[in-house]
């Protein structure tokens, strides 16, 4: 077995044992700031635990109980229980007595970042932290039977652990962790520590349940909007809906005396907000102000002005980054016998979380704390520190479940900016501040708007020698992390088309080009969940399947055909195809489409099935998805995800667009932004094949191919090929 | 103010009549497991029973309100997690994030009280909630799952 060097464990017990001064010990008592352990306020924090710890990740407590520390945060993707399991596989603890708690953001930066990265996107709370959780478990439990070891005076060598208990072989004497915690926590952690072969996994692998959801049952979950504190008021905000616009003037004198009403404040020259005793007040009053803004630049934008930008961009040569470039693509479509050419659309997108977005903060000169659902509880500790005008060791973030992120809440904290502001103006009272839906849907970071012109090559045998991918749109790096660019080219717009690495392109094409023309419309662009991958794999699946039907060739066939080196992608397509019962005839009515990429690490593959009535009403009756992440730490949550994913790619594929007027965003909440619901939800088989030896992502990888197997499916029924989006825009009479 | 019958209990409330059920239940009782989401009666998130049926609390003033309607929130469907829908749920572990799943769950409990062994076009006729999650077929599985449970209980 390979012996797995610890590199964090020295580092960590220098700084740890000179935080606490002096000493051997790595048991820390960890202060408790602001929040209760549990219960009224929230999620369960880091609180003084009465016993010492372990080690960062790992408490346990004299009966027994295992408390598994989780940075990231669990927004509904079975993070917290995927990470749990992945400790406790190595601790070899009693599952039966996990629990979880989440350290908070300061807590990490005061022991060096001992936690690592709180950062919950880009499908990596797993993926991202699997080897470190692994260790941290591994070194937690040679700790632990060192101490027993030490206590029988016997060799560690001669001791086992299993189920929480230490047993040693040669007498059968044993004990349990709880009874050697106190002790362990004293010892050194060891330099070197072998990780369990997969083969040898109990935890890992298996459909656990999952650790929250007793709460969710009878309304017990403190959400962020559910948070209450002592002395708590409440605020209700409007920012100006014209991106990038200022606020002019508000009067004040017409809602100050309406019932509640504390005060209305400026928030950093954009907004207004009103503060009450509860929010109804505050957003009743907030209703009744009279605002007028500066709405500046982009007054005149629409939906209208950005697509002729990016019509444009189609054909321009101007600011145009290259992504993959084989071969001579000029060449090969010159040479080619045939030649296919389409554009395709993908409008904006809401995350439109079911929870608005939401966060409470209290202010002092000398201290700020904020209670929010974040998924990277340290950007919004940044956030914070930011808004707060302190030093970032005199702020703290406590993590609340999240109603949804979806990427929302990872990149951007303006919630947790503007709660900070209001309470900047009300120092000592923890201010609440809730976003309405309109306010949320005009206030969202979209997932952008891109259009996309192919062309592809064939020969005389039908073959595909050229393909030239124009991308037309908005980057969202250049907005969002222009840190992460790279001489102006931003790679995540190229996910599913790159040469190599998590979101490689599936298929072997001898010449291809691959190119951005990065078009920036003034609409705060976001990862919203899948990213580019959405849009992506609608472009390349549709059109792989338009070149097939030039070619006369079975969609299926025409696949296989350039993907003999990709055989983890064909594997996932293959076992889509062998389910779904491709090449046999399927229910009268019924049709079916495929799709398939690598993305986030994982490949993925769906069949669709649909069919398309008289009166052009469609009906999605099954899909058929499998997805090979390499390593499947929890198959049942894989399946949650998977159907989840579909839910938010087809409300996408059906509903999902925001337009832009005056420069602000039309949609204002679920009617015009809706999303879909079960009535019209298909039966979904979910396959995971994970073929082992790489970690690859779930909670965002199979959401990518839902939409272009349905629009697949639909030409099939239909010899109708769907390039715009949504489907009630393009095709009203289809939904 | 307002006199409710709320989770079996007469209770006083010092509040404006125009005030949305909703909030009142949020704020002024603590009563938070109903949420709020899109406020218009749309998405189901704060969806309570009065007298049996399914209400969306953010459209109701409780100036329409008396001791008459009977009004039932998730926390007092069951004091224990006991309730079908809820062990069905656990079973299945149907939560995701959890915010739209009180409304869920609400629902589905006025269904299977009026059709204690609903078809799935039952279930699409009565579930008209959101949930961004996408936990819709797991959420029809419970709901025939406590169809289950409760026959096995009357049997
Ligand atoms: S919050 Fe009441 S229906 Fe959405
Ligand atoms: S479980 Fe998250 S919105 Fe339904």
């Amino acid at each position: 077995m390979k012996k797995e060097p610890i590199n964090i464990s020295r580092r960590d017990f220098l700084i740890q044992s000179s935080t606490l001064g002096a000493g051997l010990s790595l048991g820390l008592y960890l202060p408790l700031t602001g929040c209760d352990n549990k219960g009224e306020q929230g999620a369960a924090q880091i609180s003084a635990p009465d016993v010492p710890e372990v080690n960062a990740w790992v408490v346990i407590k004299p009966d027994d109980t295992v408390i598994i520390r989780i940075a990231r945060s669990e927004m509904g993707q079975g993070t917290l229980t995927g990470l749990a399991q992945m400790v406790a596989e190595e601790l070899e603890c009693d599952w039966s007595k996990v629990t979880t708690e989440y350290p908070t953001p300061g807590q990490n930066l005061a022991r060096d970042k001992v936690w690592r990265s709180f950062s919950t996107g880009g499908s990596q709370g797993i993926r991202g932290s699997h080897l470190y959780v692994r260790k941290a478990g591994a070194v937690a439990r040679h700790m632990l039977v060192q101490a027993a070891a030490e206590q029988w005076d016997v060799p560690i060598g001669e001791c086992q652990a299993a189920n929480s208990v230490i047993t040693h072989t040669p007498s059968g004497r044993s004990t349990t962790y709880g009874k050697v915690a106190v002790a362990a926590a004293e010892l050194f952690p060891p330099e070197l520590v072998e990780l369990k072969d997969p083969k040898d996994w109990r935890l890992i692998g298996k459909p656990i349940k999952r650790l929250d959801t007793d709460d969710k049952l009878n309304g017990k979950q403190i959400f962020g909007t559910d948070l209450k504190l002592p002395d708590m008021l409440n605020a209700a905000i409007k920012a100006c809906p014209v991106f990038g616009g200022k606020l002019k003037s508000f009067d004040d004198s017409k809602v100050k005396k309406m019932p509640g009403v504390r005060k209305v404040v400026e928030v950093d020259g954009y907004a207004v907000a009103v503060v009450a005793d509860t929010w109804w007040q505050a957003k009743t009053a907030l209703d009744a102000l009279p605002i007028s803004w500066d709405e500046g630049a982009n007054a005149n934008v629409s939906t209208a002005s950005i697509e002729q930008m990016l019509d444009a961009g189609l054909t321009s040569s101007d600011k145009v980054f290259v992504g993959n470039e084989q071969g001579n693509v000029k060449n090969a479509l010159r040479g080619a016998v045939k030649k296919i050419e389409a554009t395709y659309r993908y409008p904006f997108q809401h995350h439109a979380t079911m929870e608005p977005m939401n966060a409470t903060a209290r202010w002092t000169k000398d201290k700020c704390e904020v209670w929010c659902p974040t998924q990277n509880g340290e950007a919004a500790l940044e956030a914070t520190a930011k808004a707060a005008g302190l030093p970032i060791t005199k702020c703290d973030v406590y993590k609340l479940h999240l109603g949804g992120g979806f990427g929302r809440r990872g990149a951007f904290h303006d919630f947790v900016e503007q709660a900070v502001a209001i309470a900047k103006q009300m120092p000592g009272t923890p201010i609440k501040l809730l976003w309405t839906r309109e306010e949320d849907m005009a206030h969202g970071h979209y997932h952008p708007f891109t259009k996309c012109k192919l062309v592809g090559g064939l020969d005389k045998k039908g073959n595909l020698t050229g393909l030239h991918v124009r991308i037309s749109g908005q980057s969202i790096l250049a907005s969002v992390r222009p840190q992460w660019m790279k001489n102006g080219v931003d790679m995540i717009t190229f996910q599913g088309f790159h040469a190599e690495g998590d979101h490689a392109i599936s298929y072997s094409v001898p010449n291809l080009l691959v190119d951005h023309a990065m078009r920036n419309p003034p609409v705060p662009p976001g990862f919203w969940r899948g990213v580019n991958i959405n849009q992506n794999a609608i472009y390349m699946e549709c059109f792989i399947d338009e070149l097939a039907h030039a070619t006369g060739k079975d969609p299926l066939a025409f696949r296989r055909q350039l993907m003999a080196e990709h055989p983890k992608s064909l594997a996932v397509l293959n076992a889509v195809a062998k389910k779904a019962g491709w090449g046999k005839p399927a229910a009268k009515g019924v049709h079916r489409g495929l799709a398939v990429v690598k993305t986030f690490g994982s490949h993925v593959a769906a069949c669709a099935e649909v069919s398309v009535n008289s009166k052009g009403k469609l009906k999605i009756h099954r899909i058929v998805a499998a997805t090979d992440p390499g390593h499947a730490v929890n198959p049942q949550q894989i399946e949650a995800q998977v159907e989840g994913s579909f839910v938010f790619g087809l409300s996408a594929l059906l509903y999902g667009e925001c337009t832009v007027k005056g420069g602000a965003v039309e949609q204002s909440n679920f009617h015009d932004y809706p999303s879909m619901l079960i009535k019209e939800m298909p039966k979904v088989d979910v396959i995971v094949m994970p073929s082992g030896g790489f970690w690859g992502g779930i909670g965002e990888p199979t959401i990518a191919v839902a939409a272009p197997a349905v629009l697949n499916a639909i030409f099939a029924a239909t010899g109708k090929r769907i390039r715009e989006l949504p489907l009630k825009t393009s095709q009203p009479q289809l939904v | 103010m307002a006199r409710l019958n709320i989770n079996g209990k007469v209770i006083d409330v010092e509040v404006d009549g125009s005030t949305p059920l909703l909030w009142v239940l949020r704020e002024q009782l603590g009563l938070t497991g109903t949420k709020y989401s899109c406020g218009t009666g749309i998405c189901g998130a704060c969806t309570v029973h009065i007298n049996g049926e399914a209400v969306r609390a953010c459209t109701i003033p409780v100036s329409t309100l008396d001791t008459a309607q009977a009004i039932v929130t998730i926390e007092g469907l069951s004091t224990d997690n006991s309730h079908p829908l809820q062990q069905a749920w656990k079973e299945l572990d149907v939560p995701q994030c959890g915010y739209c799943q009180s409304g869920m769950i609400m629902t589905a409990a006025v269904l299977l009280k009026k059709k204690p062994n609903p078809s799935d076009s039952d279930i699409d006729n009565a579930v008209t909630n959101i949930c961004r999650c996408g936990t819709f077929n797991r959420v029809r599985k419970g709901i025939h799952l406590a169809a289950n449970i409760n026959k096995r209980g009357r049997s």
